[in-house]
């Protein structure tokens, strides 16, 4: 792993370019993601910051007509490569939607899939530890631990949330991507994730978009800058709020457009 | 024709109104079907009334002639029909100078009527349309007695459906309860023995002695059969369907889904009496091929054939119907599922499925109730004796292919034989309500659950 200034870089994308069948959606994008940091990615709507995030697990290989190009190098290897894994890529690279997307299931089995699909518990026991620990970084369990065996969708939207939170990290993901994940939330909500996210970069990468410069000024230690498919800037979140380079994050910063 | 026309002239005089510069409260078509509504409704009223007590009222003129002359009420009602008959040149018996006056007079009673009939409607047409078009003026209301009139339209139509199925529901049951006079309950519900042909050679005079039909309709070897048959029939279609349905919603791309859906769906447009003859004259006499092939004893009708093609006739409901219900659930569970790491067929067995499992249920017993209510490939494919067996390969009998057995031929109201398909028709009435309720309900809570 390289090194850059005082953080290792978890992530490194190089020239990548994303393609929704004839149009381009990201061109060239070239960005480090440091470890054990919250890396913010904002820009207007459309800008290609939440195809940039999809990228990073492969979850554009859902959507049938697109085709990323480029090298995503993570812990020295390129997620793009044939030889990828995809089931161990998002293993290690959790995910957290914008709309809290809990399954039709107990809280318990919630949080128990994703250890169950890779075979992370051997007892009843194991499973029940990794279900406890998962909530409790979440900051749920005191929420919701008398009512683990409650379906996940009884629960208010900012609980949801953090379920989802709860669900990615079970699998001890090295990286969790959030997709603008409070902009379904009532502030009291959001304030209690972003004291969450804060909490996670101890153990976690984190890279959140989001449309709040706010939040991005608030949770993040680096932004990256997007603007019509392409990364405009990117630096530490204190240079690009303070002291852009570009004017077109000046303009964007100071709520000028987008 | 006359309405079409009122419609004209009551929006031309609108627009006559309009056009004096003088703001009209409707538009001017309300106008125009006002009009069209006095046009119509009171003559048609006239008409129904005229039409309905036009008989009565001729068939009282003639016999008055005969009243007084010591005829009983028999007699009278023979020669009203003998003049009717005549007149209609249908009359094939001696005719006697009494029908043959009577019969002219019916003629010529007949004619004033035609005619005055034509000439009252027309008057009352003209008076209301006179009537309404009067009262069209700017500031006359039409918008609101149109709508009232569009109301009213749709509540008899749907007044109409629902008095319909209440009345059958009501001729089911009294014709049930007089049936169950005669046969007891019990012997109806827990009887092993269903042999209605041995009612038919009874004497009349014991048709009302209950003894006689003692083992003679006991059920529950057709509700077996139905049960069974059904059986057989989900066995084939649940999986099948259900696959199908899941490779439509997650697998197919769009170009396969495009051509495969209405291909499937071509299967529930078969009448089910072509379903019933390939059950009867290709699977049947197949399977009985293959299993005297393999030394064991096939009847020609085997409740595998008659199931398995029933089978197959409900594969497209179940895989339409699944289809839909797991195209819907959202795609957000899918990429929550995706993002931890799970494979497509893991996402689908642990998250969509369970996802989409209430609307699967309601699916699948909307399918078991056309199962049960199915009749034509029963009564081609499967026999009509009611065995009680639960070898697919002999063959039984359902409620459905009974009621048929029963009803088809010479049959008397009030003999316990046809009144059994009406006991029949009721169990089947009930379960399939039954099925039908609780199927629409767990497809109502699951909807209620992406909203």
């Amino acid at each position: 792993m390289r090194k850059n200034g005082v953080n290792m870089i978890k992530i490194s994308a190089k020239n990548v370019d994303v393609f929704y069948g004839k149009k381009q959606a990201l061109f060239n994008i070239n960005l480090d993601i440091e470890e054990n940091q919250v890396t913010a990615l904002i820009g207007p709507s459309g800008c290609g910051k939440s195809t940039f995030l999809r990228c990073l697990n492969r979850m554009n290989d859902v959507i049938d007509i697109c085709k990323v190009q480029g090298e995503i190098v993570i812990n020295d290897f390129n997620i793009n490569d044939k030889g990828c894994d995809v089931v161990r890529l998002r293993e290690k690279i959790g995910m957290v939607f914008q709309k809290p997307n809990p399954f039709p299931k107990t809280l318990y089995e919630n949080i128990s899939y994703g250890p169950t699909i890779h075979g992370m518990a051997q007892s009843k026991q194991e499973m029940d530890e990794i279900v406890e620990t998962s909530l409790k970084k979440a900051a749920l369990w005191e929420e919701v631990k008398d009512r683990l065996h409650e379906p996940g969708t009884g629960l208010s939207g900012g609980q949801q949330q953090r379920l989802c939170i709860a669900r990615a990290i079970s699998v001890q993901p090295e990286v969790i991507l959030m997709d603008e994940p409070c902009s379904a939330l009532d502030p009291i909500a959001t304030a209690q994730i972003e004291e969450l996210i804060d909490e996670l970069k101890k153990e976690h990468t984190i890279i959140i978009v989001t449309h709040s410069m706010a939040q991005a000024a608030r949770v993040s230690q680096r932004t990256g800058f997007f603007h019509l498919g392409e990364l405009i800037e990117h630096g530490s979140t204190d240079k690009i709020f303070k002291n852009p380079d570009n004017t077109k994050t000046q303009d964007y910063i100071t709520g000028r457009f987008g | 024709m006359l309405g079409f026309t009122s419609y004209y002239f009551g929006r031309k005089k609108a627009y006559t109104i309009q056009s004096t510069n003088k703001r009209l409260t409707a538009l001017p078509q309300f106008y125009g079907y006002y009009l069209a509504i006095w046009c119509a409704i009171p003559a048609f009223i006239i008409y129904s009334l005229w039409a309905i007590f036009e008989p009565t009222i001729v068939k009282l003129l003639i016999l008055s002639d005969y009243a007084n002359q010591g005829y009983l009420d028999d007699e009278l009602n023979l020669i009203y029909e003998k003049t009717k008959a005549l007149s209609r040149g249908q009359f094939t018996g001696e005719v006697t100078s009494l029908i043959q006056t009577s019969s002219e007079k019916y003629l010529n009673l007949r004619s004033i009527a035609q005619s005055s009939k034509v000439v009252i409607v027309l008057c009352i047409i003209i008076a209301s349309v006179a009537y309404a078009y009067k009262r069209i003026s700017s500031n006359n209301r039409t918008r609101e007695p149109v709508e009232k009139f569009f109301n009213a339209v749709l509540f008899t139509a749907s007044l109409a459906a629902i008095l319909t199925t209440v009345g059958i529901v009501f001729s089911l049951i009294f014709q049930t309860i007089d049936f169950f006079k005669v046969i007891p309950l019990f012997d109806f519900v827990f009887g092993t023995h269903w042999y209605p042909a041995k009612a038919f050679v009874r004497d009349s005079s014991e048709a009302l002695d209950p003894t006689m039909y003692s083992d003679t309709f006991g059920a529950v070897p057709i509700f077996a059969g139905t049960f069974f048959i059904a059986f057989i029939a989900m066995c084939v279609a649940i999986p099948i369907g259900l696959m199908s349905g899941i490779y439509l919603a997650e697998y197919a791309s769009y170009k396969v889904r495009q051509y495969a859906k209405p291909l499937i769906e071509i299967l529930a447009g078969i009448p089910t009496v072509v379903y019933g003859f390939f059950a009867a004259l290709t699977v049947g006499p197949f399977l009985k091929d293959i299993g005297t092939a393999m030394g064991l004893e096939v009847s020609a009708e085997s409740a595998l054939a008659a199931g398995g093609v029933m089978g197959i006739m409900i594969i497209p409901f179940i895989s339409s119907l699944s289809d839909d219900v797991i195209t819907s659930v959202p795609q957000s569970l899918r990429d929550g599922s995706y993002a931890m790491g799970a494979t497509k067929s893991e996402t689908i067995k642990k998250v969509i499925f369970p996802a989409a499992l209430p609307g699967i249920v309601g699916s699948i017993l909307l399918g078991v109730s056309r199962a049960i209510g199915e009749t034509m490939i029963v009564v081609m494919a499967s026999g009509l004796a009611a065995n009680l067996t639960l070898n697919p390969l002999e063959s039984t009998s359902t409620i459905t292919a009974q009621i048929v057995v029963i009803l088809i031929g010479d049959q008397a109201f009030g003999d316990p034989k046809t009144q059994a398909a009406f006991a029949l028709g009721m169990s089947l009435f009930i379960v399939t309500l039954c099925l039908n309720i609780v199927a629409l309900r767990v497809v109502k809570k699951y909807r209620e659950k992406y909203e």
